[in-house]
């Protein structure tokens, strides 16, 4: 960081496959481990090697809630990542390429896509610089930039002498020397960067030794070959350090879903909700506090009509059961969804939404599937759909889930994107003991029944809910349908009957919309009190957070309602907001702004302004202020659109 | 404990199958085989498709799931691995279970779940009144077909050997007593156990009826149906078996899962203690899976909080 900035941004990028998401890891543990906070951002093709990829770090010594547009050290891999980002390299900031890379003509990248091309072709004609990276590199040179050229291959020919291995072994620690190179340039003491190591190769002394050893070469490197006095960015390290965890948003959901009881997950792969299942499925054994066998069965099915059908099986009998999955999965899943609902089955759908319809942009972020979620499925059945703003939600909302889900005996939906999923980000430690499991009411067999049914199941009652037992209790029979039934179970097509079931399912969002309490609903940021009332949810918070605080330095108040239950929408306590809004913003991560829709419907208030961004990546803080502040000048259109084709 | 009955599987719900119907000749052999294994009715938990056939779990007295068309088998699976000690079973069509099931079918074969498979094949789809399903021969034409079967059919016991069901046995509608004899050992097999039921469908499948299968159009008049076991058959596949024996094995499985026509076999076809159950894999991952399954696993202390210990892998993500 310089005096001028309160923030560094570092960013990684290079081919799909080269190890960026590692350097990465090994950079914000290094900086973690300093006791900085940080927020880490990912965006790579849906690709396995080859394509771009690149990794923000955004360090600090206060909590960060989101990207930056701009980058202060760029560390490139490769032509592509340097043609594509040197250009977002700020004033004072740095770029380390290849010293391989240094004079590319962009018409021979072959993954620089035409319309990127074309772009920055533009860009260097009006500065009179060629096409090619080097006129990338004067440009960032005249702007202010420093540039470091390091040639990779020297520095593991002299590590693959030093260690006495093959120069291919060697070749392994180039992710780790491009890390030390920044770290270096930075002045970061390279002894974090060995306990990053050794956090990110436990159990393996031998890498570890070997990029060690990497790391001192490039230390030495720097020193002898660059001028670092010239470069003022610097990490200096916390006076105290705070233990915090660094995760990423599919560990937290998992870790949230263990933390609540999870039993039994099921899932078909799919980007960007895989990694979920596969975290799990690693730590499928696990210790309980009681010394009681922690285990959770994690089943990769043939489809994702297989794993909502099979997770809702599971949860008959008893186990907290879960599944989880992106838009493509959901939609298949949409014909047990109906089944979850009319049965009452407690199941938890996690849905990780991606750029949408069909397959779309699997590896990118959209918020397109808000107004699906809320009404999938034929006919009418209750659902509870809730939705993360961070990490920390995330966890506790995983949790959550399950007692909404056995509570209210309905299937619930965790509605998060791909932004979500894939942030990294340093948060205070989880409190575990404050997690409360409620089961909801269940039935209770007698003593030594013999099992003769038939029991009422779907009783009429007055909240709605009926004492569920599970599949195997004695005194408990009775049967269940995707037909409409009477209470036992049984097909009916009484239309008394079937007024009766349909009431009382319906109560149950009735008796949740009283009983959910207010701040699991929406949450309210900034000046409660400011007219100028900002409404989103889900990733976007971090990024409304900074722009407030932006907004503040210029002495203009506002406030967030982050809408956290979408369904049943809370729109009895909303009111008092939306009526004292003065403007109302809406602002979400898709084209027609489902969360406006889904307010005028249920609440009649309209949003006077929206701001969407639908290019499949997640909004800045930068970009919310900006829009957010010419709003307030009334200089904007009533619909702005957020845009930034460098990301 | 007093002796549990067909009796106590009998429900009063009036039945709503075509009279003649060969389903009520596999519920009354499914009734018998479950009292016959002297479970208890709560014990038992019944998975059916949707169809005519999928009907029968509301006739049985035990947990009865009717669940979505095709989708039987992931249900019951997922029932099956959280409670390991449920004796789950699943009821239904060859609609059901060959068209719009198929992929489960198959990659349930991958599992080898300890499940119980009952297909009732009548060669037609039942209650959306008489279309051909995949088991019905091609050129066939059934009454309700406007013109002949343009399809060509499945072999469903073909399709289960390749799938990798473990036991795989045939039986016919109105040979009860025989039929009780193969559900129960099916059931009791440890694995993935593919039953199909040849059931006539006196509505719809005016080609395939109780006449034709008692060989009345026959010269000698001989029933079409014959015993596997009274033939010599042997269908064990003992544990650890070799694969050349495994190979043997699989020939002259197949030799009688293609007889049709005249000579229709019936009885087991395939009993293979070869193979581990998906519940014995899941066991090596999770020591302790048996005792504390998904369905009874504690997960909260006696004030409700969670038990779950995360602070190693915490201690893991944790910075400092
Ligand atoms: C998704 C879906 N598609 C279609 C149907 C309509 N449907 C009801 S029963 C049935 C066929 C049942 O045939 P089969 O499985 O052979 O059973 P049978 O009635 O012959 O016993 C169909 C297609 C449905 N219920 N659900
Ligand atoms: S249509 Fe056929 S299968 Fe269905 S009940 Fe009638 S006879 Fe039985």
């Amino acid at each position: 960081m310089n005096e001028h900035q309160k923030d560094l941004a570092w960013r990684v990028g290079g081919p799909q496959g080269s190890g960026i998401d590692t350097a990465a890891w090994i950079f914000s543990r290094a900086v973690a481990i300093a006791g900085f906070h940080l927020f880490g951002r990912r965006e790579y093709y849906s690709n396995i090697m080859g394509r771009h990829s690149y990794f923000d770090v955004r360090v600090a010594h206060h909590p960060l809630t989101c990207h930056r547009n701009t980058v202060d050290l760029l560390t490139t891999f490769g032509s592509e990542a340097l043609a594509r980002h040197a250009i977002s390299v700020v004033k004072g900031g740095g770029i380390i390429y290849h010293a391989d890379s240094a004079d590319e003509p962009l018409s021979r990248i072959s993954f620089l896509d035409a319309r990127a091309r074309a772009d920055l072709e533009a860009y260097l004609d009006e500065r009179g610089l060629p096409h090619s990276t080097a006129g990338l590199l004067e440009d960032a040179r005249r702007r202010g930039v420093q540039t470091y050229a390091v040639p990779y291959d020297e520095i593991t020919s002299a590590l693959a002498k030093k260690l006495d291995v093959p120069k291919a072994v060697a070749d392994r620690t180039v992710n780790t020397i491009a890390v030390a190179v920044s770290c270096a340039l930075l002045r970061h003491d390279p002894r974090y960067l060995i306990k990053a190591l050794e956090k990110t190769f436990p159990g393996r002394p031998k890498v570890i030794h070997m990029n060690v050893q990497a790391i001192e070469l490039a230390y030495e490197f720097v020193q002898t070959h660059f001028d670092t006095r010239n470069f003022d960015f610097r990490l200096i390290p916390a006076e105290k350090i705070e233990p915090r965890l660094l995760l990423n948003g599919n560990q937290a959901v998992a870790l949230g879903k263990l933390a609540g009881g999870l039993t039994f997950q099921t899932y078909y792969p799919i980007s960007p909700a895989t990694d979920e299942s596969v975290y799990l499925e690693e730590h499928s054994n696990f210790p309980t506090r009681n010394g009681a066998p922690g285990s959770v069965v994690v089943v990769q099915t043939e489809d994702e009509i297989s794993a909502v059908t099979m997770a809702s099986g599971a949860a008959l009998t008893g186990a907290r059961s879960a599944t989880a999955t992106s838009g493509p999965g959901f939609s298949l899943m949409v014909e047990g969804l109906g089944w979850a609902g009319i049965n009452e089955v407690p199941l938890v759908i996690t849905l990780y939404q991606r750029g949408s319809p069909a397959t779309g942009m699997p590896t990118r972020s959209e918020q397109g599937d808000l107004q699906f979620v809320v009404h999938a499925g034929h006919g009418e059945f209750p659902r509870i759909v809730l939705t993360s703003g961070d990490l920390t939600e995330a966890f506790y909302d995983a949790a959550q889930a399950f007692n909404y889900a056995e509570r209210y005996q309905v299937p619930v939906i965790h509605l998060l994107d791909k932004a979500l999923s894939s942030t990294t980000q340093t948060v205070e430690p989880f409190d575990v003991s404050s997690i409360r499991i409620e089961r909801g009411e269940l039935y209770t067999p007698p003593p030594g029944g013999n099992g003769r049914g038939p029991y009422p199941r779907f009783a009429i009652t007055e909240s709605g809910i009926s004492p569920r037992p599970f599949l195997g209790q004695p005194g408990g029979i009775h049967w269940l349908t995707g037909a409409e039934h009477n209470t036992i179970g049984i097909v009916t097509e009484d239309p008394v009957i079937r007024e009766q079931m349909v009431e009382k399912r319906a109560r149950k969002l009735e008796l949740a919309l009283r009983e959910i309490p207010l701040d699991e609903k929406f949450k309210v940021y900034g000046d409660r009190d400011a007219p100028f009332t900002l409404i989103s949810w889900g990733s976007n918070k971090g990024a409304i957070l900074e722009a407030i605080e932006c907004l503040q330095a210029d002495k203009i108040s506002a406030r967030l309602v982050q809408i956290r239950l979408l369904w049943p929408f809370p729109k009895d306590e909303l009111t008092p907001l939306l009526k004292s809004a003065s403007p109302l913003v809406v602002i979400e991560s898709n084209y027609s702004g489902q969360l406006a829709h889904l307010l005028r419907a249920q609440t009649g208030y309209g949003a006077n302004y929206l701001i969407v961004k639908y290019n499949g990546r997640p909004m800045s803080g930068q970009e919310v202020y900006s829009a957010l502040k010419a709003i307030y000048e009334g200089k904007s259109e009533p619909r702005v659109v957020l845009r930034n084709p460098y990301e | 404990m007093p002796k549990i009955t067909a009796k106590d599987y009998r429900v009063e719900e009036p039945i709503d199958w075509c009279p003649g119907c060969g389903d009520f000749g596999i519920l009354s052999a499914l009734q018998q085989a479950l009292a016959g294994l002297n479970l208890l009715p709560h014990q038992v938990a019944i998975f059916g498709g949707i169809g005519c056939s999928g009907k029968a779990q509301y006739y049985v007295n035990a947990y009865g799931v009717h669940t979505l068309h095709g989708r039987t088998l992931p249900y019951a699976t997922g029932a099956k691995l959280a409670n390991p000690d449920l004796t789950v079973i699943i009821v239904g069509g060859d609609g059901d279970g060959m068209a719009i099931g198929a992929g489960h079918f198959v990659n349930a074969g991958r599992r080898n779940v300890d499940l119980t498979y009952i297909l009732f094949n009548n060669e037609v789809y039942g209650l959306t009144k008489g279309q051909a399903s995949p088991t019905l021969p091609l050129g066939l034409q059934t009454k309700s077909l406007p013109e002949p079967n343009i399809q060509g059919n499945v072999n469903s016991l073909m399709l289960a050997i390749t799938s990798g069901f473990t036991w795989i046995g045939r039986g016919y509608a109105y040979e009860v007593r025989h039929l009780v004899g193969l559900m129960q050992r099916a059931i009791q097999h440890p694995g993935l156990s593919y039953l199909e039921v040849l059931q006539p469908c006196p509505t719809y499948n005016n080609l395939h009826t109780r006449d034709w299968y008692a060989g009345k159009d026959l010269e000698d008049g001989r029933s079409r149906l014959y015993l596997l076991e009274e033939d010599g058959y042997d269908p064990v596949i003992p544990p650890g078996a070799s694969s050349e024996m495994i190979a043997a094995k699989i020939c002259e499985f197949t030799a009688r899962a293609q007889e049709w026509g005249d000579r229709i076999p019936i009885g087991v076809f395939l009993e293979n203690r070869s193979v581990p159950t998906f519940e014995e894999r899941i066991g090596k991952r999770i020591p302790t899976y048996r005792m504390a399954p998904p369905a009874r696993r504690p997960i909260a202390d006696e004030d409700g909080r969670t038990i779950t210990d995360l602070s190693g892998i915490f201690a893991e993500l944790t910075m400092a």
